[in-house]
This record gives C-alpha cells, structure tokens and sequence, in this order.
C-alpha cells in the first residue's frame, strides 16, 4: 500500500446521483476503498471535505449551465487523474435531448419566473469543456469497472476495461441472441461492453446504456432494425437513450429523423 | 455395427453416469438448443427441429419424436475444452516479488458429451492441433480433452446455414468419436445404429441391449447421411480457395462487407476452430494478490491488434479480411487445412447475416470474371 493515502473527491453535475451510489453500493470493496485511499470529498457518504488538490477526482453528471463550466474548470486544476463517470458525464446523458430542441422553450413552460434560469443550449459531456484522463461508461456505471479503475490506479496499472460490443460478452456468458433467435431490437452489436450483457440475459434487447463501442456501425445494424419491424420513429428513439448526444447514436438517429 | 432400441438407450447414460461422467448434451433452453448437464435421455430435445439462414434461428416442433432432427445450436463444445473465462494462476507478494500459486490440477470430473456432429468432431480435432500439439501444449485443454467420452450423431437433415459437405467434414463422422448413434425412425421402429471408434467405446456398447445390426438397418442408416447431404442449405466451392483470396487481398468486396460488418465479434465466438484469448491481470486493492485470467478474444476487437506504437488493423475491413482469411486461406498454410469445418454457425449468429460462403464465392466470381477477361 503506498504510504501516503492518495486523495479522492467525488464531484457532481446534472445527474441522478446513480453513479456515485455505485460506490456506496460497492459495500464490502468500499471498505477497502476507503483503507487505501482518503476520501476527501464525498458528499453523498460523508460532510467531511479536505480542500485540495486531489489524486484523483471522479465527476459525475453533464454540464449544463455557465457555473459548471466555471466549476469543472477549477476541479480540472485541482485533480491529478479526472475520472468521468457514467452516460451524463461522458455523454450528455438523458438531459441531452434537450439538445434537439430550444432550451428556453422549456424553462418557459417549466418555470414560473424563467428569467431566473441560467442554462446552456445543450447538456455536453465533461470532456467538451476540459481533458479527461479516463471516461467510464455506463447508466449507471457498472461498480466493478469503477472498482477496476481506482485499484488500477493505486496500482499503477492499466485498467482493464474492453471497449468491445456487448455481443462479446453475451457470447461469453453463453447467452442466447435475442435478435437471432427472438428477432428483439437489440443494440448490443453497437454497444461498447460493460453491463455483463444484462439484458439480453433477461431476454431483452440492450439499450445502449454505455455508449457507442470502439468502431460502432449503426447503420448496418439499423438495416437489420428496420427489417426487424421498425420503423424510422423507432429507430431513432433506440438511439436517443442515456448516450443519444454521443457522436456515433447522434449521427444515426439524425439520419432517421431527416 | 450395431443397432440399440430407443427404450434402451438409457443404458448408455447410465453407464457414463456409473463411470463418473458429467453428461453433457443438447436441451431446449431459452428458444434454442444449447449444452447443459444431463443425466437422462428424457432431457433430450425430443421432437424438436431448428430453422437457420443468415441472422436467422428458431427451434419449432419437428411433428415426430426423433431425439437429435436439429443441426448444431448457439453454443459449441469449445466452451467446455476452452472455456470463455479461466484463471491461469494467482500470485500472492512476497518480499520485493511474488509467489505463484499453481493452477489448480486437472478439472475433474470427465465429460461426455452427446450428439457432438461431424463438422463439430472436425472442429475439435482442428482445435487438438492448436492446444494440444508442439512446445505450448495447453495443459487445461489437454486434460479434459483427453478424458471426453464422444457421443456423435449423424445428422439426418442438413441445416440451414449448414456446409459440411463442401469442406469434406459431414454429414456423416468418420472417426474421433467413441460412440456414433445415428437415428433411424421407420412407422413405430425408433432405433439408433451404434458405431463403435474406441475401446471405451466398445465397453459403453456393452452396457446397452445392442445387437448386431442386420443389412436393412444399415442401408437405413446410410439414407439418413444421404438425407442430410441433400439438405444442406449452404455450399462454398473450395477448389483454389486459399490461393484465390490471397490474390485479392485489395479486393472491393472488402470495402463492401466492412459497409455491412458490425465488427461486433459473433461470428468468431460462435466459431467452434476459433481459438483466440487475451490474457487479464487483476489485482486488489492493496496489490498484495494478483490473478491472471486467460479470455475468449477475437480478432474483431480493437485490443488485440495494439501493439506498441499503435494498432495493426484499425478498419472493420482489415478485421474481417484478417477472419476470413485466417479461415479460408492462411489456415492451409499454417496447418495443412482450412479452419473453416461449415458448421454455419458464424452465418446463423450474425446479427446482420453476413455469409462466408456468399462473400467467398463473389470474390471468386470476380477472380474468374477477371482471368477470363
Ligand atoms: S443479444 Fe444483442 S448484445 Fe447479445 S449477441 Fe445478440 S445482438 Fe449482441
Ligand atoms: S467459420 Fe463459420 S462455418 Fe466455418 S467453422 Fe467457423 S463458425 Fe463454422
Ligand atoms: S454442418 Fe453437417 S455435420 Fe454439422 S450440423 Fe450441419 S449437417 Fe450436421
Ligand atoms: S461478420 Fe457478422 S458476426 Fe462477424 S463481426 Fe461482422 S457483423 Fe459481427
């Protein structure tokens, strides 16, 4: 164990608060997270906050408004390892599909007083404002891969997190293939791995909950969506999930509304 | 040969389960037919067929009680000799270094496996010459090939996707099995002629009612393979084959299948010759224990093409050239045959159907347009 406990702070932006539950959730590893590292900003677990700079600073959520990109400006300079968490942080998340649509619109209809709301046009990923040293994926997260990042990094070693399909990872547990043997939408060919392929195991198409996969074609695949049964509204709507704002699902589900 | 009853067929899986086997066999299982443990031939998918094309699977019912009328399924007998996950070693800190723990001895207890197909006894015999042979003998794979008792089948009708004939593997098993059954069904008559290939084999015999089978009952089973040869949906002309595709290394259709290819791995998992992994290290958090996980990897994926200084195959067309021609023509020159034994599989499980038959044959096609211009 290195002698001097490195420094973690989580941070937040628009989010849910799933993702950094996935650490709470960690019950049995997070005791040993907290041995090995200072947790030195947390809100969710912990008033206690120890002022920087940090070793590794984990965000979650998107960015939204002129605040949080002063905000993950200074956070930028504050952490030696930023660590982006889940769809909203390295996506946009599901807020993003406001980004199809006038913001004020919205706050108009929302608020009694809109001119009090001070917000950006689009919902954008931390790694449009500031670098990134590594992005994980998921909604949520999958709280094994953010165990797999941290030890990595108190470890000095490459994480090991495939960005492959999520086929793979049917294939590898010996799930069956909805969409061969069920014909169910299913994205998991453009999906980057990361759930255990979770829902085909449950006999359900994947939805895309970590973002596009390493090289993602999801043109050939909504070929096969269209001849599924699908017509163009459902294919766009497969697209715009938690990752819709990232490049590869937004190309496609664009191509499909024109 | 020999001929056995269906009623006393169970004799056989009473006697592997007396000797210590874990039966393995084909069960309906979430809309398809894939490999779990057994004990009894009741659990066979008895009155089940299966309808294949690209992209394409479903099990129906087949209208008679024939235990084994479908073709091969999702999962192939590569997960059990050379399973998805496996842990190497583990390695425990000491002083400055580390000490490893062994791998664990052999996996016990034994299988057997039942209605391995002819195209499924090619594949395993591709699959000894890459795990079993030479300096880097694979010790895991070894060990329970080694101790697999082989129930093959003859298959009596050719699948969808299904080319075995074309690459000279089925329909029908000549030889890597301990016992071959093939089904005959003739009015209310529901028997299985018994070849014997091994020792162990003649003693499994043994333990059922067999009785020497008469000439009827023989040419009855021949109609079965000729059945099945018939019937096959595909076909893949492999006069010149490898020589043709190293040619056309630049070929167009390579930019054509990549518009189509999803680079999303199925075809090389499903592939029962496919034998790539990658190796994991994990550690805990104190890094004082450390395993080292070996994984299924396909030449699909981006990592297993990043070398230092960048990665070899960036493109989904260089990823699917590389597959099929690994397959199809680099193959016979590394190892005498090609790695392709037309099981289908890599066809059914596609998600976007992409065949290996179709795309050899158009760049075939082009080839022979081009010479004959
Ligand atoms: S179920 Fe979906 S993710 Fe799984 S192999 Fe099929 S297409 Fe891929
Ligand atoms: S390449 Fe396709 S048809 Fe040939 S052995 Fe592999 S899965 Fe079967
Ligand atoms: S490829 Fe041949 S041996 Fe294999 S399942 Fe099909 S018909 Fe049977
Ligand atoms: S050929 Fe089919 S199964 Fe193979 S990677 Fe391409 S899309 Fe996936």
């Amino acid at each position: 164990m290195p002698a001097k406990r490195p420094k973690v702070a989580v941070f937040k932006f628009a989010s849910c608060d799933g993702c950094q539950l996935s650490l709470l959730d960690a019950e049995d590893q997070l005791l040993a997270v907290a041995g090995a590292v200072e947790i030195a900003n947390f809100p969710e677990a912990s008033r206690r906050i120890v002022k920087g700079p940090y070793d590794i600073g984990l965000v979650e959520g998107s960015i939204t408004t002129p605040h949080d990109v002063e905000r993950i400006r200074e956070i930028r300079k504050e952490c030696r390892f930023l660590l982006t968490i889940g769809a909203c942080a390295t996506a946009g998340g599901i807020q993003a599909l406001r980004n199809w649509k006038d913001v004020k619109e919205y706050t108009r209809l929302v608020y009694a007083s809109p001119e009090y709301i001070s917000t950006l046009d689009r919902s954008m990923p931390v790694g449009s404002y500031v670098h990134v040293d590594f992005e994980l994926r998921g909604c949520p997260i999958n709280k094994a891969q953010l165990l797999e990042v941290v030890n990595a990094a108190l470890n000095k070693r490459k994480p090991t997190i495939p960005t492959h399909s999520v086929c793979m990872e049917c294939k590898l547990r010996g799930t069956v293939c909805v969409l061969v043997a069920k014909q169910i939408p299913c994205l998991g060919p453009v999906t980057q791995a990361g759930c255990g392929a979770l829902c085909p195991s449950y006999d359900r198409g994947c939805y895309g909950c970590f973002g596009p996969m390493e090289n993602p074609n999801p043109p050939a695949l909504s070929k096969r969506l269209v001849a599924l049964g699908c017509d163009r509204r459902d294919v766009v709507l497969m697209y715009r999930g938690f990752n819709a704002y990232a490049e590869a699902f937004r190309k496609e589900s664009d191509a499909h509304e024109k | 040969m020999y001929v056995v009853e269906l009623n006393d067929l169970q004799g056989l899986f009473t006697a592997l389960s007396q000797q210590g086997y874990t039966i393995i066999g084909p069960q309906v299982r979430n809309g398809a037919l894939t490999f779990d443990r057994m004990t009894s031939v009741d659990e066979l998918p008895r009155g089940w067929t299966d309808h294949q094309d690209g992209g394409m699977y479903s099990i129906a019912r087949s209208g008679d009680d024939a235990l084994f009328s479908y073709t091969v399924g999702p999962h192939s007998w590569k997960r059990f000799l050379f399973p998805a996950r496996l842990r190497l070693f583990a390695a425990r800190r000491e002083g400055k270094g580390f000490a490893v723990d062994p791998p664990a001895a052999t996996p016990a207890p034994p299988y057997a496996f039942i209605g391995v197909r002819a195209c499924e006894l090619a594949a395993l015999d591709l699959q000894d010459r890459i795990f079993m042979s030479g300096q880097y003998a694979d010790a895991h794979y070894t060990a329970i090939r080694s101790s697999a008792f082989i129930v093959a089948v003859n298959c009596g009708r050719g699948g969808g996707t299904c080319f075995c004939s074309s690459m000279g593997t089925g329909p029908k098993a000549r030889d890597g099995f301990d016992l071959a059954l093939t089904e005959i069904m003739d009015g209310e008559r529901h028997a299985f002629l018994i070849e014997t290939g091994s020792s162990r084999g003649k003693d499994a015999r043994a333990a059922m009612q067999a009785r020497e089978a008469d000439p009827s009952e023989i040419a009855r089973a021949a109609a079965v393979s000729r059945a099945a040869e018939s019937t096959m949906g595909r076909a893949l002309d492999t006069s010149g084959l490898a020589g043709i595709l190293a040619e056309n290394f630049e070929h167009q259709r390579w930019d054509d299948i990549a518009k189509r290819c999803l680079a999303c791995a199925n075809c090389t998992m499903v592939c029962p010759t496919c034998f790539c992994s990658t190796v994991e290290d994990v550690t805990d958090l104190t890094g004082d224990h450390a395993e080292r996980w070996r994984r299924w990897d396909s030449c699909f994926t981006s990592d297993f093409t990043r070398v230092a200084g960048g990665n070899i195959r960036m493109s989904t067309r260089t990823r699917y050239r590389q597959w099929m021609m690994h397959k199809l023509s680099h193959w016979v020159e590394q190892f005498g045959s090609t790695g392709c034994v037309g099981c289908g599989r890599c066809i059914t499980w596609c998600p976007v159907g992409i065949d290996i038959t179709a795309e050899a044959a158009a760049i075939r096609g082009a080839n022979v347009a081009t010479t004959n211009g």
